[in-house]
């Protein structure tokens, strides 16, 4: 059941999530849509680190799938936190209106 | 059998990660979100990877939707951006420049595919070992040994982004200075 779907198959699809992502962060004004769209992009490059990981028997892949979810836990943390400070400031997420590093 | 099964999740997350796209509302979006990740964990118990299928569930769908959620409803943004219609010249060139990118991804596959077919198995995750000894515990010994640095600076990682958060949060006027006071 597992071993008939080739590791490419895998790639390929973490590829269409990785580009689908980076269309996203591209297309999308919102802020929080945005830092969505990178947890996306991430999420396909963790995919293809366990494909490999699988068809090399190899357990080095998990292991930096499991550092990147770290990563990505912190990032969204620090990344949701700014973007709440940012709206006391501007009253917006907008990406657009987000034009100035001081006040 | 399992090319079916692949088949129909490829499509759902596909599906879904358009979803996190175009839904014009956020809510709508984080749970596109949701369904995306679901579909993950169910590639990694696919690839034999159990541990980081649970912790894909717990992590991701547990947690990091959860804080989306919570600051779009924290926000009231649900509805932040005025969208019309995605058909614009913008759109379309960015939606190419994506179909580029995956172009050229898709080229590096296809031309290293011989690679990936006859590469020998290299690592000690094998069938046997894992049976014998289970797949969590070789995971988490090479997580203690070989890969202790990495593990000891995410701690660290952590740390300094909970302080950072912690920081970030508080209220304008607790955060200013006894200098910066007028």
């Amino acid at each position: 059941m597992i071993n008939d779907v080739p590791v490419s198959y895998y790639l390929l699809l973490s590829a269409i999530l990785f580009a689908i992502g980076a269309g996203g962060v591209l297309i999308r004004r919102n802020a929080i849509v945005v830092l969505m769209c990178i947890e996306m992009m991430m999420n396909a490059v963790n995919l293809s680190f366990v494909a490999f990981s699988r068809y090399l028997d190899s357990a080095a892949g998990q292991i930096f799938v499991f550092m990147i979810m770290a990563v990505a836990a912190v990032e969204v943390a620090v990344g949701l936190a700014l973007l709440v400070e940012l709206n006391r400031h501007k009253q917006t997420v907008n990406t657009d209106e987000m034009n100035s590093l001081k006040g | 059998m399992g090319l079916i099964f692949f088949f129909i999740l490829a499509a759902m997350a596909v599906v879904a990660a358009f979803g996190v796209i175009f839904n014009k509302n956020v809510v709508h979006s984080a749970l596109s979100l949701l369904v995306n990740f679901c579909a993950l964990a169910v590639f990694y118990f696919m690839l034999n990877a159990q541990f980081l299928a649970i912790v894909q569930i717990l992590v991701y769908a547990g947690a990091i939707v959860v804080l989306f959620l919570f600051v779009v409803m924290l926000l009231g943004a649900e509805l932040g951006e005025k969208v019309s219609t995605w058909l614009t010249v913008r759109n379309a060139f960015l939606a190419a420049l994506g179909l580029v990118l995956l172009t050229i991804i898709g080229t590096a596959v296809f031309e290293n595919n011989h690679v990936f077919q006859t590469a020998g198995k290299t690592g000690d995750l094998t069938t046997a070992a894992v049976q014998q000894y289970g797949q969590t515990q070789m995971i988490s010994r090479a997580l203690f040994t070989d890969y202790l640095l990495a593990f000891e600076l995410a701690s660290v990682l952590l740390l300094v982004g909970i302080v950072g958060v912690v920081w970030l949060a508080r209220q304008p006027q607790e955060r200013a200075g006894p200098e910066e006071n007028q």
